[in-house]
C-alpha cells in the first residue's frame, strides 16, 4: 500500500506544525495552508472511497512491524466513509470560520492549528487498528476539542468546556482501564488480532472480557452522547463557536463508529462473549437517547439548543440501527450517520446566521431577518431533512432503519420510538420555523443581509445533504458493503496478520528463554 | 405521444419545481405576472393530462417509472388511470380558477410570489398523490402536501392564529402522514411489494395477514387526519386562518379529498373486509352528522363551510366504507360535486369579506339588495350543497341515501334502520345550515355596523364562481352528459370490470330516497325556523369542551412535560454527570458477574517484599489523608505529591525503572503546577455537600475503587498468554536496544509516541491559548508559594547546567538503559521550572526567553520528519534504522535512526511543559506586577 | 502481592473517585490526578507482577517483565501530565471569569443536582 493512507494524519499534523512555526502574525498564510490542506483531505478522501469501493481491505504497517505485534493502519469502506465525512464537515467549518465576521480565527490565538490538529485526532482514530492506539488519537481529538470549545473564551463557554473536559478525562480514564483489561486476558492490542482471540478465551475469563467490553462501552456512550451519558452535550454544543459545533457534529459520531467498531466488530456485537453484553444495553440506551432529545427539543427555547437536542435523536436513531448487529441494520445505521452529521452540521450554521440577523437565536418575538426567503428556505431544507420528513436524506435513513427492525423482536417499540421522535421533532422544528421566521416585529431594523460567501457553507453542506437523498441508491450500495465487510473477519485477518494461523502469543513468564 | 414516465413526471414536476421557482422570480415584479405565469404552468400541465387522456379512456392507463432506491423499494413509478385522471382534472382545474380568483382576491400588502410559489408547490405535491404507483412515493407526496398547507395557512405570518392553526394542521396531518408510512410498511411487507399497481394482485394475501389489523389502522389514521374525519377534525377550522383562495383550494377541493382518495385507491388491498367496513363506515357517519351538527352553530362564514365540508368528507367516507361497489361510484361522484359547491361557496364568500371586512353571520345580512350577481351564484351553490333537486348535490346526495337505506336489507337489523334515521338527521342539519347560510347573509334584515360599505365586485373576480357554479348546474341536468364516463372510469379503476350496471339520472321515480330528501328538506327548514325563532341563534356560544381544546391541551401538557424532565435532566451541574458517569460504569462493569462469576485466577502470588508493603502503608496513610485533609488545599497538594513518589517508587518495586523516573519528574512538574495554580485560587474549600450528599459520593467512591480493585485482581491472578516475547526477542537485534520499553516507544510503538507528544504540544498551545492576556487576580495575598529561599537561588544556579548535561546522557542512553526523550526532557524542564521558582517569574520570564511554542513544534517536526524519512528508503512510516558507534566515554551507544525520534520527543516535551508553566507564570506575575 | 497491588489500585480510585465528586476546581484535579495514578498501576499489573526483572536485555538477566504495559504507561503518564496542565488553566480561567472555583460557576444547585433524586 502506498504512503497515501497515512497522508489523512500526516498532512494536518504537517500543517498545524508549519503554522506554529511560522507564528500567527502570518494570518493569511494560516488560512491559506488551513484550506489547502482541508481541499486536499477532500480530496483524498474521496480518493479513499473511490478505492475501498472495490472491496479492498488497504493495511499500513507503522515502522515495518508485521501485526500484531505493530500498530496497523486500516482503510476499509468504514474508515473511508468516515474519512470521508469528516473532510467534508471540516472544509465547509473552516470556511464558516472564515466567513464569519469577525473571523473566527481573530477572537482568539491558534485556532487554524488546532482545528488542524483536531482533523488528524479524528482521521487517526478512523484509521487506527489497534485498541491503545485508538485511545490515543481519541485524546488528540479531545484535547485539540476542549481547545476548539473555549475558543474565544466567554464565562459560559469557560464552564462548559470545563465540564466537557472532566467528563471525558474520566471517560478517557475508564478506557485506559478497560483496554488494559483486555490486553491483561487476551495479551493483544490489534483489533483484529483480539476479534480472532476473544471467542476462545477460557469460560472463566468471559465474565471479565465482558466487564471490559461493557466499561469500553461506556467510554464510547459518553463521547457519542448516549443517555444518561449525555448530560454534558447540549451546553457543551449551544456554547460551543458554530463553525465548531459544526465540526463536533462527527464527534458524537466518533462515538459511534468506535462502538461499530470495537463491539461490533473487535469484539463481535453479533457473535462471541461481548454480543451477550453490549447488545441489550446499547438498544435500551438508543431508545432512551432518542426521546430524551426529542422532549429536549420538544422543550428548547431556542435554535441552538434545539439543534443540540436533535443532535442527540440523531445519535439514537442511528445506534438503533448499530443495536440491531444485523448487516441491514449496520449499513442504516451508517447511512443515517452520515446523514445526520451533514443537516446537523448545516443546521448549527444556519443557526448561527439566523441568530445574527434576527439578533439572537431564541424563540421570542424579533425583528424580521434580512432575507426571509433565502434563510426560511434553507432552514424548511434543513428541518424536514433532520426531521425524516420525506423526500430528504432524514427520511430515506429512517425508512432504512424502519425496514431493518423488521425482523427485531423489540420491532413495534422501535417503530414507536422512531416514529415518534420523529413526529416530536416535526412540531418542535414547526413551533421554532415560525418563531424564528413568522412571529416579528414591525421594527425594520437596519438587519445587516449575510452574504453569499457568508451563506455558502450552510448551502454547500444542506446539498450535500439532498444529493445523499437523490443519490441514495448507490450509497445505501456503500453501506450494505460496508457493513458485510465488518462481518467477514476472516478476511481483515488474511489481510492484516501476516500469518493469521501462527500461534502470536506466548505464554508469559519470567524465564528467560534463549 | 412523449415518452410516458416523461409524460406523468411533467404533470407533477411542472407545478411542482418550475412553477414554484417560476412564480417566486415572476413574484418579483408583479402580482399579476406571478399569476399568469402559474396559470400557463397550469395549463402547460392541464395539456400533457389531456394528451394523455384518450389512451386512459381507451382503457390503457399510461404507466411511467424511474428506479429511485429499489433498495428500500423506493421508486418513481406514475400511473395514470381512471381514479387519477379525474383527481387530476378536478386538482389543475380548480387549481386554474382558484390561481385567476386569488389574483384579484390578494391585497397589495400580500407577497404574491409567496402565495404563488407555495400554492404551485402545492399543486404538484397534490398531483404527485394521485399519480404514484408506489406507496412509499405516495407517502412522500402526502407529506410534502402538508407541509405546503402548512406554509399556506401561516401565509399571513403575522397573525398569531394563522401560525397556530398552520402548526396543528401540519401536526395532525403530518402525524397522521408517519402512521400512514408505518401502514404501507406492514401492507408492503405483508404484500411483499410497495408497487400499488403490484399489491392489488396480493390483496387477498394482505389482508389475510396477521399484520393487516394493525396495518389497516394506521393507513386510517392517515386517512382520517388527512380528510378531517372526526375525532381528528379540529385543525381543519384553525385552518380556515388561511386566505379565502387557500380554503377553497385545499381545504375544500382538494388535499382533504387526499384521505378519501387513499381509501378508495387502496380499497382493493385493504378493503371489503368487516373491520374495514365497520370502522370507515362508522366514523364517516359520525363525521357527517356531527359536522353538519357543528356547522348549524357557526356565525363566522368560513366556520360553517369548514364543518360543512367536514360533514361532506365524512359522507363519502361513509360511502367508501359501506362494501358495495354503488356506493364506490356514489363517492367519486360526490367528491366532484362537493369539490364544485363547495369551492364556489367559499370563493363567494371571500368575495363578501373582501368587500364588508366581515365573515360574521350576525353582522352581515339584505346582501341580495347590495350585491344581487354574487348572491345569486352563493344561493344556487348553497342549494347545490343542500342537496336541492336539478343540482349536482342532489344527484350524488340521492345515491347517498339510497346506499345507506340498502343497508336494511343487509341483515343488520336495528343497526341498517338506525344507520338510515341518523342519515336523516344529518340530512336535515345540512339543509339548516345551507339555509341558515342562505338567508342570514342575502336576507335577513340589514347589514349590521359593517366596516365599510358593500358594492359589487370587479367582472372579473366573479367569474370563476360562475363557472363553478355552472358547473353544477349543468351536472345536475346532464349528469350522464358531462361527468358520467369520467366517474365511470375512475369507479371501474378502482372495481376493475366488476361494476354492475347503474345510472346516474335525475329522476328514479318515487322511491325512498326521494322520500328521505324530503324528510330531510322538511326537518331542516323547521329546524332553523325553530332556531331563529325560538332558541335566539345569535347568543349561541359554542361548547366550552372541543376536540381542538383537547388538542392544544395535550400539546401544552406534552410542553410542560418535556420541559419538567429536561429542566429535571439538565441542570448544568458537573458533579451530576460525573457521579452518573461513575454509577453507569460501575453498573455495567459488574453486571457480567451478576450470576456469580468472581473468581482468583490460578496463577500463583508474588510474595511480598518488605519495601512492598512499607510503599503500600504510607500510601494508604497519605491517601486517605489527602481525601481527609482536602479542603485544606496546601496540605492535600503535598499529600498528593508524596502519593505520587510513593507511586514511583511501586514502578520501580515492580521492576519498570523507566516509569519510576518519569513519574518522578512528572510529579515535581505537576506539583509545581498546582501550586502556581494554588496561588491564584482559594486557600481552603468550604463545606459545602450535605452529609447524607458525602456519604452517597463516599458509597459511590468507595463500590468503584472495589470494583477495579476485583477486575485488576482477578486478571492479575490469570495466565497470561502475550504478543510480548515478541518485542524482547527482536528489541536489540531488530531494534537496536536493549531497554525494551524505550524501543517500544520510539520503535515498535512509535506511532503511539507520535500520537502523544502531538496531545502534549496541543494541550501546551491550548493552555497559551487560553491564558493568552488574561492578568490573574491574586485574591489571597497571603498565600505566596512561590516563595524564593536564598539556597534554592543558590543551588538552581549550578543546578540548570548540570541538569541539562545529566538529561542529554539520559536521552543518549534511554535506548539502552532506563531513560529517554521523555525523561530527559522533563529533567530539562524541572531544571528551567527551579530557576522559576528560586528567582520569581518576572526574573526568569526575562531571561528565558525562547518561543517554547516553536521549540515543541520543531521538536513534532523532528519526530515527524525522521518517521517520513523512512519513506527514502520505501520503507513505512516510522521505519527505523540503527548502528552502533563507540563513543569514548559512553561507550557504544546505538545510534538509531530512532534516537532521533527521541531528541524529537526530548525537545517537544521542553516546549510544551515550559509553555504551559510559561503562561502560567506570566498571566500570573503581570498581576502582581501592576 | 497482588492483594496488596490491587488494594492500593481500589483505594486511589476510591479516593480519587470522591475527590471529583466535590464541588470545587482544586479537589477535582486532585482527584483526576490520583484516578490516573490507579489508572497507570492497574495498566502495569495487567502484564502480571514481577519484582527485579526489569525489560532490559541483558546476559544474565533472570528474566523480564511485560514491557508492553510499561510502554503504554509511560504514554498515559505524559498524556495525563498534558490534560492537568490544561485543567488547571481551565480552573484559572473560570476562577478569574466567574469569581468562585465551583465547578459550576454557582450555576448548578450543589444541594439540587441529587443523583440519588432523580
Amino acid at each position: 500500500m502506498t504512503h497515501a493512507m497515512i497522508i489523512p494524519v500526516l498532512l494536518p499534523f504537517t500543517t498545524a506544525v508549519l503554522m506554529v512555526l511560522l507564528g500567527e502574525r502570518r494570518l493569511g498564510v494560516q488560512r491559506g495552508l488551513s484550506l489547502l490542506s482541508c481541499g486536499t483531505l477532500l480530496m483524498i478522501a474521496s480518493a479513499a472511497v473511490v478505492h475501498v469501493s472495490s472491496g479492498a481491505i488497504e493495511v499500513y504497517r507503522l515502522g515495518d512491524w508485521p501485526a500484531p505485534f505493530g500498530i496497523v493502519l486500516v482503510l476499509d469502506r468504514l474508515a473511508a466513509l468516515m474519512l470521508a465525512l469528516t473532510a467534508v464537515v471540516a472544509a465547509v467549518s473552516v470556511a464558516a470560520a472564515l466567513t464569519a465576521t469577525p473571523a473566527w480565527d481573530t477572537r482568539g490565538r491558534h485556532f487554524h492549528p488546532l482545528f488542524q490538529l483536531q482533523l488528524m485526532g479524528l482521521n487517526g482514530a478512523f484509521l487506527t487498528g489497534d485498541l491503545f492506539n485508538l485511545f490515543v488519537f481519541f485524546e488528540v481529538l479531545l484535547i485539540a476539542s476542549y481547545c476548539l470549545l473555549v475558543h474565544g473564551r466567554g464565562g459560559e463557554r469557560l464552564r462548559a468546556g470545563l465540564h466537557y473536559v472532566v467528563i471525558n478525562l474520566a471517560a478517557s480514564t475508564l478506557f485506559l482501564i478497560a483496554v488494559a483489561l483486555l490486553y491483561g486476558l487476551t495479551g493483544t492490542l490489534n483489533l483484529v488480532h483480539l476479534a480472532l482471540r476473544v471467542p476462545h478465551v477460557a469460560p472463566a475469563d468471559a465474565p471479565l472480557i465482558r466487564a471490559a467490553s461493557l466499561v469500553l462501552l461506556v467510554v464510547f456512550a459518553l463521547k457519542a452522547a448516549v443517555f444518561p451519558l449525555s448530560l454534558w452535550l447540549p451546553r457543551a454544543y449551544a456554547v460551543a463557536p458554530p463553525p465548531v459545533a459544526a465540526l463536533f457534529a462527527i464527534m458524537t459520531k466518533v462515538g459511534i463508529y468506535a462502538i461499530l467498531r470495537v463491539h461490533g466488530f473487535g469484539l463481535g456485537l453479533d457473535s462471541g462473549l461481548a454480543a451477550a453484553a453490549a447488545g441489550p444495553w446499547l438498544l435500551g440506551g438508543a431508545v432512551a437517547t432518542a426521546i430524551v432529545g426529542a422532549l429536549g427539543a420538544f422543550a428548547a427555547q431556542s435554535l441552538g439548543t434545539m439543534t443540540a437536542y436533535l443532535t442527540l435523536i440523531s445519535v439514537g436513531t442511528s445506534l438503533i440501527g448499530v443495536g440491531l448487529s444485523s448487516d441491514a441494520g449496520w449499513s442504516a445505521a451508517l447511512y443515517y450517520l452520515a446523514h445526520s452529521t451533514l443537516v446537523l452540521a448545516a443546521l448549527f450554521l444556519l443557526t448561527d446566521a439566523t441568530a445574527s440577523q434576527r439578533g439572537h437565536d431564541r424563540f421570542e418575538r424579533s425583528r424580521l431577518v434580512a432575507q426571509p426567503a433565502m434563510l426560511g428556505t434553507l432552514f424548511v431544507v434543513g428541518a424536514v431533512s433532520v426531521a425524516g420528513l420525506p423526500p430528504l436524506s432524514g427520511f430515506v435513513g429512517k425508512l432504512t432503519i424502519l425496514q431493518a427492525t423488521a425482523i427485531s423482536p423489540a420491532m413495534p417499540v422501535l417503530w414507536g420510538v422512531l416514529l415518534g421522535t420523529g413526529f416530536l421533532a416535526m412540531v418542535a422544528l414547526a413551533r421554532a420555523g415560525s418563531a424564528l421566521f413568522w412571529k416579528t416585529t414591525e421594527e425594520r431594523a437596519p438587519t445587516a443581509r449575510s452574504s453569499l460567501a457568508r451563506l455558502a457553507p450552510a448551502i454547500t453542506v444542506l446539498a450535500c445533504g439532498v444529493a445523499l437523498a437523490l443519490f441514495a441508491a448507490p450509497i445505501l450500495r456503500f453501506t450494505d458493503a460496508a457493513a458485510e465487510q465488518l462481518a467477514d473477519r476472516r478476511a481483515y485477518a488474511a489481510r492484516i496478520l501476516r500469518e493469521p494461523d501462527q500461534p502470536t502469543v506466548r505464554p508469559f513468564s519470567l524465564e528467560r528463554r534463549h | 405521444m412523449i415518452e410516458p414516465a416523461i409524460a406523468l413526471s411533467l404533470i407533477i414536476g411542472l407545478p411542482l419545481v418550475g412553477g414554484s421557482m417560476l412564480t417566486t422570480a415572476a413574484g418579483r415584479r408583479s402580482g399579476r405576472a406571478a399569476a399568469w405565469t402559474l396559470a400557463a404552468v397550469t395549463a402547460a400541465a392541464v395539456g400533457v393530462v389531456i394528451a394523455a387522456a384518450p389512451s386512459v379512456f381507451a382503457g390503457r392507463p399510461v404507466i411511467g417509472a424511474w428506479a429511485w432506491i429499489p433498495r428500500v423499494g423506493l421508486n418513481v413509478t406514475l400511473r395514470l388511470d381512471g381514479l387519477a385522471l379525474f383527481f387530476a382534472v378536478l386538482i389543475l382545474g380548480i387549481g386554474l380558477l382558484v390561481i385567476l380568483y386569488a389574483r384579484y382576491y390578494l391585497g397589495p400588502a400580500d407577497a404574491p410570489g409567496k402565495f404563488y410559489a407555495r400554492l404551485a408547490f402545492f399543486m404538484g405535491a397534490m398531483l404527485g398523490i394521485v399519480l404514484a404507483d408506489n406507496v412509499l412515493l405516495l407517502a412522500i407526496f402526502w407529506e410534502l402536501t402538508s407541509l405546503a398547507s402548512f406554509l399556506l395557512i401561516g401565509y399571513w405570518q403575522h397573525r398569531e392564529g394563522a401560525r397556530q392553526g398552520a402548526r396543528m394542521a401540519l401536526a395532525v396531518t403530518g402525524g397522521g402522514g408517519l402512521a400512514m408510512l408505518a401502514g404501507f410498511l406492514l401492507v408492503g411487507q405483508a404484500g411483499g411489494t410497495y408497487e400499488i399497481s403490484a399489491l392489488v394482485g396480493v390483496g387477498d394475501r394482505v389482508r389475510s395477514d396477521p399484520r393487516y389489523p394493525v396495518a389497516l389502522i394506521l393507513l386510517l389514521l392517515g386517512a382520517f387526519t388527512k380528510s378531517a374525519q372526526f375525532p381528528f377534525h379540529f385543525w381543519l377550522p384553525g385552518a380556515m386562518a388561511a386566505p379565502t383562495p387557500v380554503s377553497a383550494y385545499l381545504h375544500s377541493a382538494t388535499m382533504v379529498n387526499a384521505g378519501v382518495f387513499l381509501l378508495a385507491r387502496l380499497y382493493p388491498v385493504i378493503g371489503g373486509t368487516s373491520l374495514f367496513m365497520y370502522v370507515v363506515a362508522t366514523v364517516g357517519l359520525v363525521t357527517f352528522v356531527v359536522g353538519a351538527y357543528v356547522a348549524v352553530f357557526k356565525h363566522d362564514l368560513k366556520g360553517l363551510l369548514a364543518y360543512s365540508t367536514m360533514s361532506h368528507l365524512g359522507l363519502i367516507t361513509f360511502l367508501i366504507g359501506l362494501d358495495s361497489p354503488l356506493s364506490n361510484v356514489a363517492a367519486v361522484f360526490h367528491v366532484g360535486n362537493h369539490a364544485t359547491f363547495k369551492a364556489s361557496l367559499f370563493m363567494a364568500t371571500g368575495i363578501i369579506e373582501h368587500e364588508s371586512g366581515t365573515r360574521d353571520m350576525r353582522r352581515l345580512g339584505g346582501l341580495w339588495k347590495l350585491m344581487p350577481h354574487t348572491a345569486t351564484l352563493a344561493i344556487v351553490a348553497a342549494s347545490a350543497m343542500a342537496g336541492v333537486p336539478l343540482l349536482n348535490g342532489f344527484l350524488s346526495k340521492e345515491m347517498f341515501f339510497a346506499e345507506a337505506l340498502e343497508l336494511r336489507h343487509l341483515g343488520l337489523g336495528l343497526l341498517g334502520e338506525l344507520t338510515a334515521a341518523v342519515v336523516a338527521l344529518g340530512g336535515a342539519f345540512s339543509v339548516a345550515y345551507s339555509a341558515r347560510f342562505v338567508h342570514d347573509v342575502f336576507f335577513h334584515g340589514q347589514p349590521r355596523d359593517l366596516p365599510r360599505p358593500l358594492h359589487e365586485v370587479p367582472r372579473v373576480m366573479k367569474v370563476p364562481v360562475e363557472i363553478l357554479v355552472a358547473t353544477c348546474v349543468a351536472v345536475g341536468l346532464l349528469p350522464g352528459l358531462t361527468v358520467g364516463p369520467l366517474v365511470d372510469l375512475a369507479a371501474r379503476a378502482v372495481f376493475g370490470a366488476d361494476l354492475p350496471p347503474y345510472s346516474v339520472a335525475l329522476w328514479h321515480g318515487f322511491t325512498a330516497p326521494l322520500l328521505l330528501s324530503a324528510i330531510a328538506f322538511a326537518g331542516g327548514a323547521i329546524l332553523y325556523w325553530a332556531l331563529q325563532r325560538r332558541y335566539n341563534l345569535y347568543l349561541h356560544v359554542p361548547l366550552a369542551w372541543t376536540a381542538r381544546r383537547l388538542a392544544y391541551g395535550l400539546v401544552g401538557g406534552l410542553t410542560h412535560l418535556a420541559e419538567r424532565v429536561t429542566a429535571g435532566l439538565d441542570n448544568g451541574s458537573l458533579q451530576r454527570s460525573l457521579a452518573v458517569l461513575f454509577v453507569v460504569a460501575l453498573a455495567l462493569g459488574a453486571a457480567p458477574f451478576v450470576g456469580g462469576g468472581v473468581a482468583i485466577g490460578e496463577r500463583a502470588f508474588v510474595p511480598v517484599t518488605p519495601l512492598g508493603a512499607m510503599a503500600g502503608l504510607v500510601l494508604t496513610a497519605t491517601a486517605i489523608g489527602c481525601v481527609a485533609w482536602h479542603r485544606e488545599r496546601l496540605v492535600a497538594i503535598i499529600l498528593t505529591s508524596v502519593v505520587g513518589l510513593v507511586v514511583s517508587l511501586a514502578f520501580l518495586g515492580l521492576s519498570a525503572p523507566d516509569l519510576a523516573l518519569t513519574q518522578l519528574a512528572v510529579e515535581v512538574v505537576t506539583t509545581v503546577l498546582m501550586l502556581m495554580a494554588l496561588a491564584r485560587l482559594p486557600q481552603t474549600s468550604p463545606r459545602e455537600s450535605s452529609s447524607p450528599r458525602r456519604a452517597r459520593d463516599l458509597a459511590l467512591a468507595c463500590f468503584v475503587g472495589i470494583g477495579v480493585a476485583g477486575l485488576a485482581l482477578m486478571a492479575m491472578t490469570r495466565r497470561l498468554e502475550t504478543i510480548s516475547w515478541y518485542f524482547i526477542e527482536h528489541s536489540l537485534p531488530l531494534g537496536g536496544g536493549a531497554n525494551v520499553v524505550n524501543v517500544l516507544l520510539v520503535d515498535f510503538r512509535g506511532y503511539d509516541t507520535f500520537g502523544e507528544i502531538t496531545v502534549l504540544t496541543i494541550a501546551a498551545i491550548g493552555v497559551a491559548a487560553v491564558l493568552d492576556g488574561v492578568r490573574l487576580p491574586r485574591p489571597y495575598a497571603a498565600a505566596r508559594p512561590l516563595s524564593s529561599p536564598l539556597l534554592l537561588v543558590v543551588a538552581s544556579r549550578w543546578l540548570l547546567p548540570l541538569a541539562l548535561v545529566v538529561s542529554v546522557y539520559i536521552l543518549l542512553r534511554g535506548h539502552n538503559a532506563p531513560g529517554g526523550g521523555f525523561v530527559a526532557g522533563l529533567i530539562t524542564s524541572v531544571a528551567l521550572v527551579l530557576q522559576y521558582m528560586a528567582h520569581g517569574s518576572p526574573w526568569a520570564a526575562s531571561r528565558l526567553r525562547v518561543d517554547y511554542a516553536r521549540l515543541a513544534a520543531a521538536g513534532l517536526l523532528v519526530a515527524g520528519a525522521t518517521g517520513a524519512g523512512a519513506w527514502w528508503f520505501g520503507k513505512p512510516f516510522l521505519t527505523s534504522a540503527h548502528a552502533e558507534p563507540v563513543v569514548p566515554g559512553l561507550g557504544a551507544l546505538a545510534l538509531a535512526s530512532a534516537a532521533v525520534f527521541d531528541i524529537g520527543v526530548y525537545l517537544a516535551v521542553v516546549g510544551t511543559t515550559m509553555l504551559a508553566l510559561v503562561s502560567l507564570a506570566s498571566a500570573s506575575l503581570s498581576a502582581e506586577d501592576r | 502481592m497482588e492483594l496488596l497491588a490491587a488494594g492500593a489500585i481500589g483505594l486511589l480510585t476510591a479516593c480519587g473517585v470522591y475527590l471529583m465528586l466535590r464541588g470545587r476546581t482544586f479537589p477535582l484535579v486532585l482527584g483526576l490526578t490520583l484516578l490516573s495514578y490507579a489508572a497507570n498501576l492497574f495498566v502495569l499489573a495487567m502484564g502480571r507482577l514481577a519484582v527485579g526483572v526489569p525489560p532490559i536485555v541483558a546476559s544474565g538477566a533472570s528474566g523480564y517483565a511485560d514491557p508492553l504495559p510499561q510502554a503504554l504507561v509511560l504514554t498515559a503518564i505524559v498524556i495525563g501530565l498534558a490534560t492537568t496542565a490544561f485543567t488547571v488553566s481551565l480552573a484559572l480561567m473560570l476562577f478569574s471569569a466567574s469569581g468562585t472555583d465551583h465547578v459550576d460557576g454557582g450555576l448548578g444547585c450543589p444541594q439540587r443536582d441529587d443523583v440519588g433524586q432523580r
